[in-house]
């Protein structure tokens, strides 16, 4: 059944999204406290797992090994007036899981294909990989229209 | 003036004007001030440069307010009646955002020099036409007879909206208009209050070796609006001969008002005398000749004679409107501008003549016995009212819609007088009366009250009995399918198309299970807010406001009315194709010639009659991409919450109930009889005065309208909250 032309144009605006920016803001808690943190950011090419790289020191993997829900938001902002009407933003939210040493190199290559000058970054032994299973995206267009793309159940 | 270096950015005089460029100050601006240096003479004004209108729209946010305005929907997605509502928001912000405060003292102060005499015409220069070639007469606005400097300001401030009216917007392509970067340019003139004024066009498009003059008695704005015949003369480029004069009926002229212009009934001593002379004419085409010259270009040229004085008012390349095809509409689109004048007189044809001649011919055909016809007759019958239905939906489409403008109209007066906060206030002030879908509803409401007194008869409805119902309640529902049908069909006044009063006995039920849901009474409100808007004029002005709320009132209501009366019409022509369908089944043999027949079976097709559904039930969206949050317009003011009832064909309005969503592709108006079940309406089609927005409004229910693919994209049983106020709707899910 074809899609319809408003989410033909979903499933395009996010891919161009997450396949021209690099960061993100990532979303964790802590008891119920929130927390934002800004983390460089790769995705897969089927679009359905996002991955960071962070200390295991950091106040955000602290935050995932208690609650391992997270929500992430990548926009094309360009801190101008303009951003009202022109920015999309997409807000992917999932469920956070760290590389293990099995599938470790083919993430790290691709995050590192996208991110080249963070290699040394995420050898560090002290650095996780975090892949995130993306349940769904919510994508924001003009202004306010929101639309969902759901990935997994 | 605060920084004389900063204001000589903003205002140049005409005189100082003819070296600058096209982008700084137009191409009408610079057009007057070549004239003015060439000996030319031109009222003497100044222009505001394009500069200005920057500063104006960077001051306080307007230009990222106009951008969101204009993209709040794909361009190509918009009906002609949402981009007047755009248009009419963005010339709202540009009458209610505050002028730099120098550059309003600046403007007072070159008015108030002895230099400046007025009253005032206040012109669009706008550069961008001119860099793309094409300059259109009437996309950009211009203002004649203002008497002082508030008016001038607003003159000047409703010139720069105009980069973005709805006619320019819909031409937004062949005059260039750049979102982001266009800019206007404005023209201040002294007003020359001509005896008689015209036209030229230098070379008439149908006949290039001729020119054609056209004069009239008083000012030019009443031969450009249409409401003043004038004559008409050829010449013969080559050698200066008249070779056709057509004199007019010269009965009125437009003079000068307390403000702006007013058509008055002509001398008798003038209307047996050309507007002018031969010597005159040929002052009028040899200057104009000059133009071209000077112009290196065939000139369309507006004059005016003052004691004698041949005066220049502007002179344009000549231009037509580009057509784009059969399918290009957008001349029929401008056709729909009428003027006071002219839509006064629309309105009497309409509500004297047409109307009654409508509902005659209705009550003529049901009047008629169509089960005694022969079968000749009976296909006669059909041919006879398959024309009538197409002679009246003609009439519907030149003359019903046009008069819609009515609304429009004293929209822009009451937000130029009242500047509210909201510019769709005006239409609080416009729903009074009669109007035929709430008559049709509150009977309705009748037998849904007598149902609520009487548990017998509820009793003996819920069991699907149609007899023994009681005579008040059998008289009310037998007068109720006669005056607006069973509701089984899309069309107004037509019986069992497919099937019995069930789903009316059903809806009654569904309100009979509820407390009465009457229209919002508004009245009080309604008065304090027209005694207000009325108090801004005196004399004159006063009874012409008044004349106009009147005339968008009888708009408003024909809005609603015309699609019911042209219903009971086109029920005339199935009720044919019905008795043809009862008489011979649709496979027997129709005494009738082949053609003829075939034409019978494409209005009533062999599954019986198949109302047009609003969408494909089959392009559902797929799982995966639902909508969370929606936008359209806010055209009906409230917040309300509520599982939603899409409707894909009209048999899904019997199932709804009593606190759904509507969600349609366009509020049908035969759809209308849920209103007072419905929490809220939600419609593809887009408009702030369209036909569901004027009965959501009057029930008081949230509305928002121009939703694309919402039919689709909304599924029956989504829990939704409608925000009348934004435009916005929200899709509740369990989870985030």
């Amino acid at each position: 059944m074809p899609l319809i032309q408003n989410d033909q144009t979903v499933v395009s605006d996010v891919e161009v999204l997450l396949t021209q920016q690099s960061l993100a803001v990532l979303s964790t808690h802590h008891e119920g406290q929130p927390y934002a943190s800004l983390v460089a950011f790769a995705v897969s090419d089927d679009l359905r797992v996002m991955l960071f790289a962070t200390s295991r020191s950091t106040r955000k993997y602290a935050n995932l090994a208690g609650d391992s829900r997270v929500a992430m938001l990548v926009d094309s902002r360009s801190h101008r007036a303009e951003d009202i009407h022109e920015a999309m933003a997409v807000t992917a939210v999932g469920v956070a899981q760290e590389a293990v040493e099995a599938e470790l190199f083919s993430w790290r290559s691709i995050y590192l294909e996208r991110h080249p000058y963070l290699e040394s970054f995420v050898s560090a032994p002290s650095c996780a990989l975090v892949k995130v299973l993306v349940h769904r995206y919510l994508l924001v267009r003009r202004f306010q229209e929101v639309s969902e793309w759901t990935i997994r159940a | 003036m605060d920084d004389p270096r900063l204001t000589s950015h903003w205002l140049i005089p005409l005189r100082e004007a003819h070296c600058e460029s096209t982008a700084r100050i137009g191409g009408k601006g610079l057009a007057l001030a070549r004239l003015m240096a060439y000996g030319i003479p031109v009222p003497e004004g100044f222009c505001i440069t394009t500069e200005a209108f920057s500063t104006f729209v960077d001051s306080g946010g307007l230009r990222e307010r106009i951008l969101l305005e204009l993209h709040r929907k794909p361009f190509e997605a918009m009906r002609w009646e949402e981009i007047w509502d755009v248009a009419l928001r963005i010339r709202h912000l540009f009458l209610t955002t505050p002028m730099p405060a120098g550059m309003e003292r600046a403007i007072r102060d070159l008015l108030s020099t002895p230099a400046c005499a007025g009253p005032f015409v206040v012109r669009s220069s706008s550069p961008d036409e001119d860099a793309s070639g094409s300059s259109f007469a009437g996309l950009h606005e211009s203002f004649v007879n203002l008497r002082d400097s508030d008016s001038v300001l607003r003159g000047v401030r409703l010139v720069w909206a105009s980069l973005f009216s709805d006619r320019a917007l819909l031409y937004r392509k062949e005059i260039g208009l750049d979102f982001e970067r266009s800019a206007m340019g404005v023209v201040v003139q002294e007003l020359i209050t001509g005896e008689r004024s015209g036209i030229v066009f230098t070379r008439n498009p149908n006949d290039v070796g001729t020119s054609v003059t056209e004069a009239v008695y008083g000012l030019n704005q009443g031969l450009v609006d249409g409401d003043v015949e004038p004559d008409r003369w050829s010449i013969d480029r080559a050698n200066g001969r008249v070779t056709e004069h057509h004199p007019a009926a010269r009965e009125r002229c437009m003079q000068p008002d307390t403000e702006g212009g007013v058509l008055r009934e002509l001398p008798e001593s003038l209307k047996a005398v050309p507007p002018l002379s031969r010597d005159e004419l040929m002052q009028v085409h040899g200057t104009a000749l000059r133009l071209e010259e000077l112009f290196e270009g065939p000139q369309d040229v507006e004059w005016t004679f003052r004691n004698g004085e041949l005066f220049i008012l502007q002179s344009r390349p000549i231009t037509t409107l580009p057509g784009g095809g059969e399918n290009d509409q957008r001349k029929w689109y401008l056709s729909l501008h009428r003027s006071f004048e002219n839509l006064k007189t629309l309105r009497q044809r309409i509500e004297g003549q047409l109307i009654p001649a409508m509902v005659e011919e209705a009550r003529r055909m049901a009047s008629e016995d169509l089960s005694r016809f022969s079968d000749r007759a009976l296909w006669e019958a059909f041919r006879d009212r398959q024309a009538i239905e197409k002679k009246w939906t003609e009439v519907y489409w030149e003359e019903f819609i046009p008069f819609a403008h009515g609304m429009r109209l004293f929209g822009q007066v009451y937000n130029d007088v009242m500047r509210p906060a909201d510019p769709f206030e005006f239409v609080s002030l416009l729903g009074t009366g009669f109007m035929e879908s709430l008559e049709r509803n509150r009977r309705l409401e009748v037998m849904a009250s007598m149902v609520r007194a009487d548990e017998r008869l509820k009793e003996r409805l819920r069991l699907g009995e149609h007899t023994s119902l009681g005579a008040a309640f059998e008289r009310e529902l037998q007068g109720f399918i006669s005056a607006f049908g069973d509701l089984s069909c899309p069309i107004t006044g037509i019986v069992q198309c497919t099937q019995g009063p069930e789903g009316l006995i059903r809806l009654v039920l569904e309100m009979a299970d509820h407390p009465p849901n009457v229209p919002q009474q508004q009245a009080h409100d309604q008065t304090g807010l027209k005694n207000r808007f009325l108090e801004r004029f005196q004399g004159n002005e006063r009874v012409r406001a008044e004349e106009l709320l009147n005339l968008a009132r009888a708009s408003y209501r024909l809005r609603d009315d015309d699609n019911i009366h042209l219903g009971r019409i086109e029920a005339q022509k199935f009720a044919a194709a019905l008795e043809a369908q009862r008489r011979y089944g649709i496979r027997g043999r129709l005494d009738v010639d082949e053609s003829a027949r075939d034409e019978l079976l494409r209005t009533f097709p062999e599954a019986g009659f198949n109302p047009k559904t609003p969408a494909d039930r089959g392009a559902s969206p797929q799982a995966e991409i639902r909508a969370r949050q929606l936008i359209g317009q806010p055209a009906g003011p409230g917040i309300a919450s509520g599982p939603t009832r899409v409707i894909l064909s009209l048999e899904d309005l019997r199932d709804f109930r009593r606190g759904e969503v509507l969600v349609c592709d366009a509020v049908e108006p035969n759809m209308t009889f849920v209103a007072p079940l419905a929490a809220a309406v939600i419609e593809r089609r887009g408009g702030m005065l369209i036909h569901g927005a004027i009965i959501a409004r009057e029930y008081g229910l949230p509305c928002v309208t121009g939703v694309p693919d919402v039919t689709q994209r909304l599924r029956t049983g989504d829990n939704v909250t409608v925000d009348g106020y934004l435009g916005i709707i929200t899709v509740k899910t369990a989870e985030l």
